[in-house]
């Protein structure tokens, strides 16, 4: 009989997997008290390299055609794909479900993936448009990526919370900084190694695992963050992120766990254009 | 001093000629290039492209810690780039920094290599932010330690904010010192100048003053020589000599680095300018690591396998 | 060899497996026509043969119509969006996987150069699908109500001049939609739609839900007639398009319909000349003007005639022309000798209507169809040569003096589908824009082409629309 090698949970920033800065883990144990696993826990060093990073992937993440960042969105979908029984295994551990309700789990989230993906070429069709104004000019409005958005990932819900706050994001042009769950972190590093096998750019997916009370706060006051996710945060502690972040005005939402475009555009920013006609 | 009569001159009228060439659309420009990069270069047209840009070079080095040592290094290997191969061309020129030229000239002298011109960088490059005297009389020496060529740079500082006239009055400067005894090559800087619009500009205004050759950059600042960058400067000379009946040349520098790079920069020439241009007369590439990568790709087609850098010297 | 010239670069020719010959994709399986008819595809540029095909009649188009209804009650129609994207997901996949294969069949079949199929038409058919998968599952935001609803049978037709491309325009929606297809692919360029046949199968597409049937005229003509199609889809010439529209107002079947054009690319004094000079070239020359937008007329602003006539031969002078598959070929063959005959007739009317000719220097080779690219100079409305399609490698030169001419003249035609304007002035673009009556304008470019992007024209260049949410109308019940 021979051992099987475990895997270590690091952080994901800048297309790299570093280990936390302070050099810190907690461990997440099942249902029964058992241990899972010690997943890097991060600090707010980790969390201000991450949106540096983030930062920095933007302008060419934006810049890039919306049919190239739905192509490698289709991609990440792929390898999830591949990779489905890992993600199965880590939820049945971690939720202490069965197999066959990890894999419902595991399909809704490539499912959704999916689903966000087809959007990158679309949303602009159906958030733009050209603005009958009363005069010679042609007017049309445009959706653009917001630039790096914060996203607090559902505590409960391994990978599907994951993907429902973070494929909009991408699908929208942004960069993101997500904080998995704190209990069940592992569904998201698995995420991370999917996307770094991917063709998606360094920085412009960084995920962190570690103590929520510790680090949203954090992610709610960063200046750089132009957009948050809160559907992982609890009512009561919403309220405090939300004081911080008016700071500079973050664009915040928090969502049930539904898909739709909304979510695409609400990391979107609309612009106006206008232009005279004549000859 | 101008070629034409069609400016007197004057900035005014500098400005308004200027101001009456069409435009250039970024997009149209970066296909064109795009397009032309996709030819497919192989067999007899490679090796002929291959040697074509061996000589077309102008083999560089500008670094502050340049020395007599290297400076003679770079001469033997303009010279013979290959020592186990003598049916490998000699480069187009070697160029320097201009108080390097004399130990240039006289290696290049004593080797055998009298037909390689040396070619001195001047006028306070790369930046040019200098006085006028001291750009003057940095050309002067260039030629008096036996530079033929001199690769001078512009005042963008001055291009951008507007005064054309300060542009090309310090060109004109420039080539009367050259006169006969210099070619004079003008860099652009065209990573500084940004968009195509005025790179064709800036080109125009240096043929007009008096410029042989329109170079892109000075290899310190990035973007150097994109296709589109050189499409539009080709188009420049092509257009010019139908006005004028002169043929200016073109020499791209920085950021060719492969075989590939400089093979696409010959079929740029081929389709934009003309097979006229296709020779080191009118058409040269400031470059270094530039040779090894020919030779490499020279003697892979002669003997059909990939080399490695142990079979071509490092200098 | 002073001047450089390319040595021959072919792309191998390997990598297309061709078989000696091939029968009609329906139900899932490739079978032998009913009455075992056969004709021959040929390469245009040396006009071998390249595989046996198989003629479909009313017998065989009333089993690939009977294959499309029942895939489409049984399975299709039945099946979310959310898993038919999955399909039209691995179908885009699969093209992109085969691309090199495709582009060097279709470079055969159809003689345009080797550069083009690899660059644009193989990648822009794989893009189609990656589109519309993305659709299948999103129609309730696509602006036709919460519950869009597919037609069901669909037959749709398509030319010679793009056909992979051809039929990932018309496929991709359709199935994207809901609908099941039977498609007819051009008599002269079959390979590459029964290719995708293959892909069809390695993707695990339901039997039925995409059938092709090869053939000519007749089998067009017997598909459109068929009383269990629910909707038609044509693209060719506008006298075809007019008889299966004509045909089918009896029973009021939907139709769209992409015709043909003579689209006028309007070059005005402040044009970046260079580009412009380009986009004239490309609007014309690619893919030998067998383009049903093409911008086949050029308006030039008097003031600046010679000058851009001059940069115009100079550039039209290093046009490459020669064997398709040769990598650095810029034209390739005319598709087939009748078309080759149509050009030629054109041409020939032009010179006798008086209007002044030039054709590019091209070695014209011994085999296979060819036209050297051409342009004719004084050319004014009332020519034939202005007026009529020609879908060859021609361009008549008109002169404008003031935009409001520009406008006229441009729009003086029964046609409507595209146009080109070249000027460095923003509102004097939108200004042109505003006023032409054309389906797609381009504006300092020309021939682009997006998934994204509506395709369709104005007045007798067809009805409807591709591409873009807009092009997703064709292929929903009761939507325009």
């Amino acid at each position: 009989m021979s051992l099987d090698i475990k895997k270590t949970y690091k952080l994901f920033i800048a297309g790299a997997f570093p280990r936390s800065e302070s050099g810190r883990s907690y461990e997440i144990k099942d249902k029964k008290g058992n241990f899972i696993a010690n997943p890097a826990q991060a600090s707010r060093k980790d969390l201000r390299d991450a949106v540096l990073a983030a930062k920095n992937a933007h302008s060419s993440w934006a810049a890039a055609t919306a049919y190239n960042r739905g192509q490698i969105l289709y991609r990440i979908a792929e390898i999830m794909e591949g990779r489905s029984e890992q993600f199965v295994s880590e939820i049945m551990a971690m939720e202490s479900v069965t197999s066959k309700q990890a894999q419902v789990q595991v399909r809704q989230a490539i499912d959704t993936w999916v689903w966000y993906a087809g959007w990158s070429d679309k949303i602009s069709t159906i958030a733009g448009s050209t603005n009958p104004v009363a005069g010679p000019f042609f007017n049309f409005t445009v959706a653009e990526p917001l630039g790096v958005v914060g996203i607090v990932a559902e505590e409960k819900s391994s990978l599907l919370g994951v993907v429902l706050g973070l494929a909009p994001v991408l699908a929208a042009g942004n960069c993101a900084v997500l904080l998995a769950s704190q209990s069940r972190p592992l569904s998201a590093i698995t995420l991370a190694e999917c996307l770094a096998t991917s063709d998606v750019p360094a920085g412009v997916v960084n995920i962190l695992t570690g103590l929520s009370d510790e680090l949203t706060p954090h992610l709610a006051s960063h200046m750089e963050i132009d957009g948050l996710d809160l559907s992982g945060v609890d009512s009561k502690s919403a309220t405090a992120l939300r004081i911080s972040s008016v700071d500079n005005l973050k664009r915040v939402h928090s969502f049930s766990a539904e898909k739709s475009p909304e979510r695409i555009l609400s990391y979107m920013e609309y612009k106006t254009l206008w232009h005279p006609i004549g000859v | 001093m101008s070629a034409l009569n069609l400016i007197d001159g004057s900035e005014t009228s500098l400005r308004r000629f200027l101001q009456t060439l069409a435009g250039v659309d970024q997009i149209g420009a970066q296909e064109r290039a795009a397009m032309l990069a996709t030819r497919s270069i192989k067999t007899t047209s490679k090796k002929w492209a291959i040697d074509m840009a061996i000589s077309m070079i102008d083999l560089t080095t500008l670094e502050g810690a340049d020395t007599a040592g290297k400076i003679r290094s770079l001469c033997s290997k303009a010279l013979r780039p290959d020592p186990q191969d003598p049916s490998v061309p000699h480069v187009g020129a070697v160029c320097v920094y201009n108080d390097m030229v004399g130990i240039a000239r006289n290696h290049l002298d004593s080797i055998g290599g009298q037909s390689i011109p040396v070619a001195a960088v001047a006028t306070a490059f790369p930046s040019g932010r200098a006085s006028r005297k001291v750009k003057l009389q940095d050309t002067k020496d260039a030629i008096s330690l036996g530079a033929t060529e001199i690769d001078m740079v512009i005042d963008r500082g001055a291009f951008l904010s507007g005064q054309l006239g300060e542009v090309f009055d310090e060109i004109r400067a420039i080539k009367e010192i050259c006169s006969d005894k210099a070619h004079l090559k003008v860099i652009l800087e065209t990573g500084e100048l940004v968009t195509l619009d005025n790179v064709r500009k800036a080109s125009y205004l240096a043929m007009l003053a008096g410029a042989d050759f329109i170079k892109t950059s000075t290899g310190k600042v990035t973007p150097a020589a994109t296709a589109p960058v050189v499409l539009v400067m080709l188009e420049a000379v092509r257009d010019f000599y139908e006005l004028s009946q002169v043929r200016i040349g073109v020499k791209p520098a920085g950021g060719i680095r492969t075989t590939k790079d400089a093979i696409k920069q010959l079929v740029l020439v081929k389709e934009i300018a003309g097979v006229e241009w296709l020779n080191p007369e009118l058409f040269r590439i400031g470059a270094s690591a530039l040779l090894n990568d020919l030779l490499m790709q020279r003697m892979k087609l002669t003997t059909g396998r990939y080399s490695s850098a142990n079979y071509v010297t490092v200098d | 060899m002073s001047n450089f010239e390319y040595a021959p670069a072919p792309e191998s020719k390997a990598i297309a497996n061709i078989s000696k010959d091939y029968g009609l994709f329906i139900n899932g399986k490739f079978i032998a026509s009913h009455n075992k008819k056969r004709f021959e595809t040929i390469n245009p540029a040396n006009e071998e043969v390249l595989a046996k095909i198989s003629l479909a009649d009313e017998v065989d188009i009333d089993k690939a119509v009977k294959a499309a209804r029942s895939a489409y009650i049984k399975v299709w129609s039945k099946m979310s969006g959310k898993e038919r994207a999955k399909y039209l997901f691995r179908i885009a996949r699969l093209l992109q996987e085969r691309s090199r294969e495709f582009a060097v069949v279709e470079t055969l079949d159809n003689g345009k150069p080797i550069r083009e199929t690899r660059d644009i038409d193989i990648p822009l058919s794989a893009a189609h699908f990656f589109y519309h998968a993305g659709w299948a599952d999103k129609l309730e935001f696509a602006g036709f109500g919460d519950k869009p609803k597919a037609h069901g049978v669909v037959a749709q037709i398509i030319p010679w001049n793009f056909p992979l491309l051809m039929l990932a325009w018309k496929i991709a929606p359709a199935l994207a939609t809901g609908n099941t297809v039977v498609l007819k692919p051009a008599e002269t360029t079959p390979l590459t739609a029964l290719l995708f046949a293959e892909v069809c199968q390695q993707a695990d597409l339901p039997p039925g839900v995409v059938n092709i049937i090869t053939g000519d005229g007749s089998t067009g003509s017997a598909l459109v007639k068929h009383p269990d199609i629910d909707k038609v889809a044509f693209t060719g010439s506008t006298e075809v398009g007019k008889l299966i529209a004509r045909s089918l107002a009896v029973s009021n079947t939907p139709v769209t319909l992409e015709l043909g054009g003579k689209g006028a690319n309007i070059v005005f004094e402040d044009a970046p000349l260079d580009q412009a000079v380009e986009g004239i070239i490309n609007g014309i020359f690619f893919n030998q003007g067998h383009v049903c937008c093409a911008g086949s007329r050029l308006l030039l602003q008097e003031n600046i005639h010679d000058e851009f006539l001059n940069k115009l031969q100079k550039r039209m002078s290093k046009i490459r022309l020669g064997d398709p598959l040769d990598k650095n070929t810029d034209i390739g063959a005319i598709n087939s000798a009748a078309q080759l005959a149509k050009i030629h007739e054109l041409s020939s009317s032009g010179q006798a209507e008086g209007a002044d000719i030039w054709s590019a220097p091209c070695q014209i080779p011994n085999k296979g169809f060819w036209f050297a690219p051409t342009i004719f100079t004084g050319v004014t409305q009332a020519h034939r040569i202005a007026r009529e399609e020609i879908f060859g490698p021609v361009l008549s030169v008109l002169t404008f003096r003031t935009p409001q001419e520009a406008i006229e003249k441009a729009n003086n035609t029964p046609f409507g589908l595209s146009a080109g304007v070249w000027s460095d002035k923003g509102s004097r673009i939108l200004w042109a824009g505003n006023h032409l009556k054309a389906g797609v304008i381009w504006a300092n470019t020309f021939n682009k082409f997006d998934p994204a992007s509506p395709f369709g024209g104005y007045k007798e260049s067809g009805w409807g629309r591709e591409g873009g949410r807009h092009g997703l109308g064709a292929y929903i019940k009761g939507a325009k």
